[in-house]
């Protein structure tokens, strides 16, 4: 088998290690809260049997391990399991599925992050190109210290600025990011738009500072300092000799700010009252909506740990060392 | 060296040498060549520290005190207006730097307690205990921190309490791989071997034999993760779920008077209020990032500059 193969394989395996441990993990949480959180759910004047009856719903009754392999089994099928809330003690059942509650918020979010995607990524990659060639010049300056400002900055303080420059004292944009299905996608870009530039600024600063970092290493290497010597020019050197090294870095770089983005998102979902996946979950922790809390968090950590793999297989098979072994 | 110019004699250069500088004098010599970055932080570090110690005697009124007129404006009795429910903002402003910087100081430490202590044991042992804290650090840091510290927080409930052991637990694995990783190569030294030859102790070989020599690293990963604590607490504040109300804290403060922000066209400085607490955190960030990098910079070039 080719090396390359090999360590792919080998990398994804691991992964899908790391999301079955992390499964489990979620997946436990419930067992963790005390024992009488049933009646906490249905509330003080819930009888023996309502309590009961919910016990027999959660599948209390059975062992850990078979519940867990129960839960996976459902996962798989798009069953995330029935919300806590809008239960009541008399034992009439108003509560939704978290599938049917999660589903459009999901769209929601991965819309805002695809959209932050778009603008960050080629402005990201630009600066910390330029930034790298013209090293130690005032522009380079400039950028390094604008994004480092940018990184120790809250998200949420970001927001704000943004809201009151472009929301409040000149009423360019909405201040609440209240999108729904059935807006046009002009309004809805446009809707969006402040939460996606907070999104963006705090991740370009990321990504621009790491790709400019990764690319000075690079041209500080032999063989760089070696095809300059030969005379070639220098859309050569940069095209043929240090963007095929530089690319497994600046994939890793651009995953693992994406996985970022999925953190970022749940604060700045919250200052702009974006109906994502982000505020479902902080709204389900203040009410301890513990099933949808898994839901949120299983997606979360999906998500993460599916681009961290993919920036690795991405920086595998792009390494021409790799490639090409001796 | 003797700037006295009238008095110059080479015998006395000389023999100055001799003197050993105190630690208070090295410490001043290395003090005036700060850049003014670090001089600027730590300046920053000190106002705050200092509000946060004397926090009762300056502020205005009680941290809890309530006035009558809710969303007051900027004015010289109340100097940043006061909140939905008629509290002096200014004065909340000087009892959240006690609460926020104490709470995120107890959690930084215990991380550093926890994570620090696993990570020595770990270098020292280096057999099975080393495997299975490393690969329960692995996945524990497979799950993004903010999303588990949430997840967590559903299970435990919101107090002060659940959030400093939730955010120190978390934040201990990232303490936990970096004092491994400095103290594997000190581990492997002829001095402890010879301390464990002696026959001391586990306890004397991680606290007088290696903690000593992976200081420098660990005092600026304490700024580090100092900053990262302290704006996860923040963030986690700001949503509602991290310190609760009455206690006065900049991130729920920023959550409470959000709205005032709608009226910055009216009164720009109103509608600035929870600009305030935000660049109060912004602010320290910058403060500790500022000196940790001077300080990186004098003790080894563990961290190039880019």
């Amino acid at each position: 088998m080719h090396p390359v193969v090999a360590t792919v394989l080998q990398r994804l395996a691991l992964g899908l290690l790391t999301l079955f441990v992390v499964s489990i993990i979620i997946f436990s949480s419930i067992e963790l809260l005390p024992g009488d959180f049933t009646e906490a759910v249905l509330g003080q004047a819930a009888t023996e049997e309502t309590v009961a009856a919910f016990r027999l719903e959660l599948g209390l009754d059975k062992p850990a391990p078979l519940r867990y392999l129960d839960w996976v089994g459902a996962l798989m099928q798009g069953d995330l399991g029935t919300s806590f809330s809008g239960r009541a003690a008399s034992g009439v059942d108003r509560s939704r599925s978290v599938a049917e509650l999660v589903g459009p918020r999901l769209a929601n979010t991965l819309f805002l992050a695809s959209m932050t995607a778009i603008i960050a990524v080629p402005l990201a990659l630009f600066l910390g190109i330029t930034a790298a060639l013209k090293r130690n010049s005032f522009y380079d300056k400039a950028v390094s210290s604008l994004t480092l400002t940018t990184i120790s900055f809250p998200e949420f303080f970001v927001a704000y600025i943004l809201i009151l420059l472009f929301a409040t004292l000149n009423s360019w944009f909405p201040s609440l990011a209240n999108v729904d299905p059935g807006m046009a996608l002009g309004t809805r870009i446009w809707t969006s738009f402040l939460p996606a530039l907070t999104l963006t600024l705090v991740i370009v600063a990321h990504m621009m500072r790491m790709t400019r970092a990764a690319l000075i290493n690079l041209l500080a290497s032999p063989y760089i300092e070696m095809a300059r010597l030969k005379g070639e020019p220098p859309r050569t050197v940069i095209l043929k000799h240090a963007l095929p090294n530089a690319w497994a870095p600046i994939a890793t770089v651009i995953a693992f700010n994406l996985a970022y983005l999925v953190v970022g998102v749940v604060v700045v979902e919250v200052v702009f009252v974006y109906p994502g996946i982000g505020q479902l979950m902080v709204d389900a922790v203040s009410s301890r909506d513990i099933p949808v809390v898994q839901a949120c968090a299983l997606i979360f950590a999906g998500t993460y740990i599916l681009l961290n793999l993919l920036a690795d297989i991405i920086g595998i098979i792009t390494n021409p060392r790799l490639l090409h072994p001796k | 060296m003797s700037q006295d110019n009238n008095t110059y004699s080479a015998a006395g250069e000389v023999a100055m040498v001799k003197t050993r500088r105190t630690r208070a004098q090295r410490i001043w010599i290395e003090l005036r060549k700060a850049p003014p970055t670090a001089i600027f932080g730590m300046v920053v570090i000190f106002i705050y520290l200092f509000t946060a110690i004397f926090a009762p005697w300056l502020a205005p009124y009680g941290e809890a005190e309530i006035f009558a007129v809710p969303f007051d404006v900027w004015s010289s009795t109340h100097w940043l207006g006061t909140d939905q429910i008629g509290r002096d903002i200014a004065s909340r402003m000087i009892y959240g730097a006690r609460n926020t910087i104490g709470i995120a100081f107890v959690t930084t430490l215990l991380a550093f307690f926890i994570g620090g202590g696993l990570g020595l044991v770990a270098a020292i042992n280096r057999s099975w205990l080393d495997q299975v804290i490393s690969r329960a650090v692995d996945v524990l840091m497979a799950i993004p921190s903010l999303i588990f510290a949430l997840m967590l927080l559903s299970i435990f409930g919101s107090s002060a309490g659940s959030l400093i052991i939730i955010i120190a637990v978390l934040d201990s694995t990232r303490v936990f791989r970096l004092t491994r990783a400095v103290a594997v190569n000190v581990v492997v030294m002829d001095y402890v071997e010879a301390a464990r030859l002696r026959g001391e102790g586990l306890g004397w070989v991680m606290r007088r034999e290696i903690l000593p020599n992976i200081m420098p690293p660990l005092v600026a990963e304490f700024g580090l993760r100092f900053c990262f604590v302290f704006l996860t607490i923040a963030a986690l504040s700001f949503l509602g779920v991290g310190i609760q109300p009455p206690t006065a804290d900049w991130g729920t403060m920023v959550r409470e008077t959000a709205t005032l922000i709608q009226f910055a066209k009216f009164d720009l400085k109103a509608g600035m209020t929870p600009l305030v607490p935000a660049a109060a955190i912004a602010l320290i960030t910058v403060a500790v990032n500022f000196v940790v990098d001077w300080f990186l910079h004098k003790t080894s070039g563990l961290r190039d500059e880019h």
